[in-house]
């Protein structure tokens, strides 16, 4: 009898070895060497890592890719919130405009990308000609400075609706009398909103925060869709930059890059399971 | 349906006086309108976008380049899906997808199903519970960080192909499912399963028999969620699969970024083919789908 039990869990461990523990460990073991991605190489200590602090190019794609993901968590959160409240009070519709909000999340990100790509590069500019915006005549996406906009936006507009879910569940996870009883001592709607709903779905906001986070320093396929990392490398994210490791010639030093980077994604884990947990144990 | 429920339910006898304390909330005899129409204007957002893919998909090439996105074809044409359809070679792209999809709903749902009975049923087993944990840790490791191992590991085992792009979206969805799954599990009771066991049935048999059928509200979650991870999947798929007739839909996508450029008639019918399954897809299953992400998220 027990024996089936380990049948049943025992194949699913060897190929998840195989499949992320190995390149993980072969990954990290390798950031330590001077190999190329194939033949011959020798291990040389921390030489990779110290040289990645004084690397531009690394430093400016986690500048981009820190700067952009606090950005967009930002966005996200404060339209997602809004959404949320109003999704879940009193409207007509709710089903179906629940429906519309959620879409973004099953478009695949590279073809969304592509379709704004020729939105930002033909219509905005056809606006912004119109309404007399130097700004916006020309095309965002060349733009050096405001190249970075453009992912924020498809990035927000692909991920609000995840984070629209968790907070619909948390507002509607508060209990109606509580309401009522502010209701009853003559609290204004916004006043509802600020002391009553946004307290108690502040560990959703810390859920969303995490995770949104979590996803947007891995952002790859929007930035390839829309700006492809320029122009330049203005919009090159730790991703890319990775990436590049397989053409570079720097394999080995690329992995002392994924190796921080997985360590970044190691703190954010701890951090959001030790928000779960503790929210778990409140309710 | 979002017109048509909207106009039915006729305007809201709403006292003045009442109404300016309801604004955001509403209650059941006064709904709130405001909000409605907010509500209504912020969905501009999310369909024009979807709305300017239909419309270039269906015009001509000419009409397609004179920069009017969100003007109605006039005359309607498929020529954009017949050139698409040649272009990609959608039938192989589309029998791709669809390979590598179906592989990694089954997968997953199969290993992350039996997986999560065996953890949930011997949790006080410490082997189990390290093994929960050991599959857990992989939830928040990002792709990037594996990738250039793994393209390497597949390349050295011959699988650098659809097979290896099907065997590693298990892996990556394995965590989440293996948790759903679960603590869904631990929700029901053993009863059942005892009397069963009691009456000869083997561990598999309850399995098959009374276990896994009681899960299928959480397999329909986790096989949607599968569904949707592969099926627009970009970065596995380009970074792993060397051969490129081997691609699936999404990758395939690319070849409008750099040799058709001009044919936007026939990059967005080739847009509107590769996504429209996922859309169908949510467009049925949307009640598991909302489920998913706060079960996923919370628990």
């Amino acid at each position: 009898m027990g024996a089936t039990f380990y049948l049943f869990l025992v194949p699913s461990l060897v190929l998840f070895t195989l499949a992320i523990t190995v390149p993980a460990v072969m990954g990290i073991t390798l950031s330590f060497t001077d190999s190329v991605g194939f033949g011959e190489f020798r291990f040389i200590g921390l030489t990779n890592y110290v040289a990645m602090v004084s690397d531009p190019a690394i430093l400016s794609s986690y500048g981009f890719t820190i700067g952009f993901a606090l950005v967009t968590v930002l966005v996200v959160n404060v339209v997602a919130f809004l959404l949320a409240v109003g999704l879940t009070s009193r409207i007509r519709a709710k089903v179906a405009l629940r429906t519309v909000f959620v879409l973004p999340m099953v478009i695949s990100g590279i073809i969304i990308a592509y379709v704004f790509q020729f939105l930002f590069s033909n219509s905005l500019p056809q606006l912004g000609a119109r309404i007399g915006s130097d700004v916006l005549a020309q095309s965002l996406l060349a733009n050096e400075d405001l190249a970075w906009t453009t992912i924020v936006f498809v990035t927000a507009w692909q991920a609000i609706p995840s984070a629209l879910l968790i907070y619909i569940a948390g507002i509607l996870s508060i209990p109606g009398e509580v309401y009522e009883a502010a209701a009853m001592d003559g609290a204004s709607s916004w006043r509802r909103l600020v002391s009553i709903t946004l307290p108690l779905v502040a560990g959703y906001v810390v859920i969303n925060v995490i995770i949104g986070f979590k996803n947007f320093l891995n952002a790859y396929d929007i930035i390839v869709g829309l700006t492809n990392g320029g122009p330049g490398t203005a919009t090159r994210s730790v991703a890319m930059t990775i990436f590049s490791g397989f053409t570079g010639g720097d394999y080995a030093y690329q992995m002392a890059n994924a190796t921080i980077f997985f360590l970044i994604a190691v703190v954010l884990a701890l951090l959001q399971l030790r928000v779960t947990r503790g929210k778990a144990s409140v309710s | 349906m979002t017109q048509q429920t909207f106009a039915t339910t006729g305007p809201a006898q709403v006292p003045v006086r009442r109404r300016r304390r309801l604004v955001w909330q509403g209650t059941e005899e006064h709904p709130n309108r405001p909000g409605t129409v907010v509500l209504l204007v912020c969905t501009v957002a999310v369909l024009l976008p979807l709305y300017a893919t239909v419309t270039m998909a269906f015009k001509t090439t000419a009409q397609s380049v004179n920069g009017q996105v969100f003007s109605l074809p006039s005359p309607f044409s498929v020529e954009g899906f017949v050139e698409a359809w040649r272009l990609t070679n959608f039938p192989r792209g589309f029998a791709i997808s669809v390979f590598v999809t179906t592989v990694t709903v089954l997968g997953t749902v199969a290993l992350a199903s039996m997986a999560a009975y065996a953890i949930a049923r011997n949790w006080d087993r410490r082997f189990f519970r390290a093994s929960f944990f050991y599959l857990l840790a992989a939830m928040f490791l990002p792709f990037p960080v594996l990738a250039l191992s793994q393209v390497k590991l597949t390349g050295m085992v011959n699988l650098d192909n659809p097979v290896g792009v099907a065997l590693l979206h298990v892996m990556f969805q394995l965590s989440f499912s293996v948790l759903l799954f679960t603590a869904f599990v631990r929700g029901l009771p053993e009863e059942l399963e005892e009397s069963a066991k009691l009456e000869g049935a083997s561990t598999w048999t309850v399995f098959r028999r009374i276990v896994f059928p009681m899960m299928a509200p959480m397999a329909a979650t986790v096989a949607i969620f599968a569904f949707l991870a592969s099926w627009n999947d970009f970065m596995m798929p380009s970074l792993i699969t060397a051969d490129s007739t081997l691609q699936t839909l999404p990758v395939l996508q690319s070849v409008f970024q750099t040799q058709f450029s001009s044919n936007y008639n026939v990059a967005f019918a080739s847009y509107l083919m590769a996504m429209a399954p996922a859309i169908v897809v949510y467009l049925f299953t949307q009640r598991w789908v909302m489920a998913g992400v706060t079960q996923g998220a919370i628990k």
